[in-house]
């Protein structure tokens, strides 16, 4: 697979491709350092954030997504919604790697006239909404499961949150609305860093019950850890007849280097040169 | 105005509009949040249950589902009262403006005539906010008919558009049922003395002021601006040229309005002098439409006294 991946080669049309978790691993690894790379040269932007997210983004793109990087807006394609916006540095890296923008075009990142908008922007081929204002993804992800439902069409919508996000009031509008409009083809995945912009979940505002309040709220509710592929793969096929799922991910921010950990300094500061280049020597390495 | 047959409601008119748009268009779908009563889009459930969404009293939702609707290549009528709408301008700007998306967002009970249900509900700043957002076009209607045209030339018109309609009756301006269209201002009654420019609740009473008007001596030109955004630049500066006075009326603040809308164009174009009516930087209040208009100065009478006054007689 990895070399059909190098060659281009890769048919992300077929939906649940047979890609081992090893594999999996290794894209994750190149995804982190472009991550890095976006992030070093932009001289800003998220890394915790993005950095947590990862993985999930890498099973959603690489293994379980139908989606045509040379046809971004296919009617059919499997839609993936990045509500926590502030993440677009893992977006874009995995859609670089995927083939919808040339890898060349990461440098432009949060610079003047580019495509790649400092949180993730439907300017960018590939990235289905705007974001940035947190608490909206999840309400688009339902208009358009509203609408696959209405065009008889079988894509399934996953809209990426974080936990900070769920201290927003319109995710719980939106958990309501899922609920009542019975839509199963929607899967919802938070990831669970424990921390936000200004500190812990903890201190600015617990979030330790996020399986029982979605429960609550009349969803199919897995939890699983956000950076182990085997639960991850798995976790996305737990689906169920007439509701909708949650998948509660617990990740750590800055995930794979070891001063960005549990760190929300790291929520939306990219390090000196120094420190990223031991940041990159540790993902590489990881 | 007392005659029952002379008057009409915006929300008729838009409901009506949307039914037969609903009909030739299986794309259309509509979003209410519990108040698909107030606003009869309960009927377009009746008639097409599968397009009809409420989503409980939850604007902000209501307008990510819609913008999730318009991605998907839907066009999407989504609406509740004016107050509560504007709890969501993040998500109407994030995504309904910012990617210029299908949606057509509607504000009911605006403005002073809501009435009773006092200043919570009579949103007096809806115009303003709309307007200074990018893609967004703005339309007050003031009669059945002109709301009924307008709703489906909306339709017609692919971006984002709000329209503020109310919650009670108005007289029926439109009664030989001319040709609208979005973007043009309509004359009304031609005049050469001063302009009155008018939207919403205030059409029909710049009208009963021009009739008085005439009487006096006074020749006002009467204009109906139903489309806030895009401005007609070509009407309005025709009548600032050619009558060389301008009275804005509208019911609706002062402040960024359509009567700041053409201060902003007069004062680049033509400046001259210009009388803005609305509401002065306050809020509403209880009370019925007619006492409120009274009280804070947008009767026929009140645009009486400022044209005249204007004209210097």
């Amino acid at each position: 697979m990895s070399d059909e991946l190098e060659l281009g080669r890769m048919d992300f049309t077929k939906p649940n491709r047979q890609v081992s978790v090893p594999q999996l691993q290794q894209i994750s690894k190149d995804v982190r350092t472009r991550i890095l790379q976006i992030l070093g040269e932009a001289k800003s932007g998220h890394p915790g954030g993005s950095l947590s997210a990862t993985d999930i983004i890498v099973a959603l793109y690489f293994s379980k997504m139908r989606h045509d990087p040379k046809n971004p807006k296919w009617e059919d394609r499997d839609r993936f919604l990045l509500s926590k916006g502030h993440a677009a540095s893992a977006l874009f890296a995995v859609l670089s790697k995927c083939g919808y923008i040339p890898d060349s075009e990461l440098k432009t990142y949060r610079k003047l006239n580019s495509r790649l908008q400092g949180h993730a922007d439907p300017l960018t081929p590939g990235v289905e909404i705007p974001s940035g204002p947190l608490g909206i993804g999840l309400s688009e992800g339902i208009g358009m499961a509203l609408a696959g439902r209405l065009d008889k069409k079988d894509y399934t919508v996953y809209v990426l949150m974080g936990d900070g996000e769920q201290d927003e009031g319109e995710v719980w509008e939106a958990a309501m609305s899922a609920a009542k409009f019975k839509l199963d083809n929607i899967v919802a995945i938070i990831d669970k860093n424990g921390v936000q912009q200004s500190g812990t979940t903890a201190q600015i505002m617990p979030t330790d019950s996020l399986a029982k309040k979605w429960a609550a709220f009349n969803w199919n509710v897995i939890e699983i850890n956000g950076h182990d592929f085997s639960q991850i793969l798995p976790a996305l096929d737990q689906r169920k007849k007439g509701i909708p799922t949650i998948i509660v991910a617990d990740t750590v921010k800055g995930k794979g280097v070891d001063f960005m950990e549990g760190k929300a300094e790291y929520h939306g500061k990219v390090p000196d040169k120094e420190k990223l280049q031991k940041a990159l020597d540790q993902v590489s390495k990881e | 105005m007392d005659d029952k047959s002379k008057m009409g409601s915006l929300r008729a008119g838009f409901v009506d509009a949307l039914l037969e748009i609903g009909k030739s268009r299986q794309d259309v779908v509509v979003l209410g949040a519990d108040t698909t009563d107030s606003l009869r889009t309960y009927m377009f459930g009746e008639k097409f249950p599968d397009r009809l969404f409420d989503v409980g009293i939850a604007e902000q939702n209501m307008i990510g589902v819609s913008a999730g609707l318009a991605f998907s290549n839907k066009t999407v009528f989504c609406g509740t009262f004016t107050a509560f709408l504007c709890r969501a301008v993040d998500q109407i700007r994030n995504t309904i403006a910012y990617c210029n998306l299908d949606v057509k967002i509607v504000g009911s009970h605006a403005g002073l005539v809501t009435g009773p249900d006092g200043a919570a509900h009579q949103t007096l700043e809806d115009l303003a906010i709309m307007r200074t957002l990018p893609n967004m076009r703005v339309i007050a209607p003031s009669d059945y008919y002109s709301t009924y045209v307008l709703v489906k030339q909306m339709a017609q018109t692919r971006g984002p558009f709000y329209l503020r309609i109310l919650r009670t009756d108005m007289p029926n301006i439109y009664t030989d049922k001319r040709e609208l269209k979005i973007g043009r201002a309509e004359t009304l009654i031609e005049g050469s003395d001063i302009a009155i420019i008018a939207n919403g609740a205030l059409v029909n009473r710049a009208l009963t002021a021009a009739v008085a008007l005439k009487a006096k001596g006074i020749s006002a030109q009467v204009i109906d601006c139903h489309t806030i955004k895009p401005l007609d630049r070509d009407t309005i500066l025709k009548a600032a040229k050619g009558t060389g006075r301008v009275i804005t009326a509208e019911d609706h603040s002062v402040q960024g309005g359509m009567g700041s809308a053409i201060a902003e164009l007069l004062s680049e174009e033509y400046p001259i002098k210009i009388n803005r009516m609305g509401v002065k930087d306050k809020f509403g209040e209880s009370g019925e439409p007619d006492e409120l208009l009274k009280k804070y100065g947008l009767t026929e009478d009140s645009i009486i006294k400022e044209a005249t006054k204007m004209v210097g007689q």
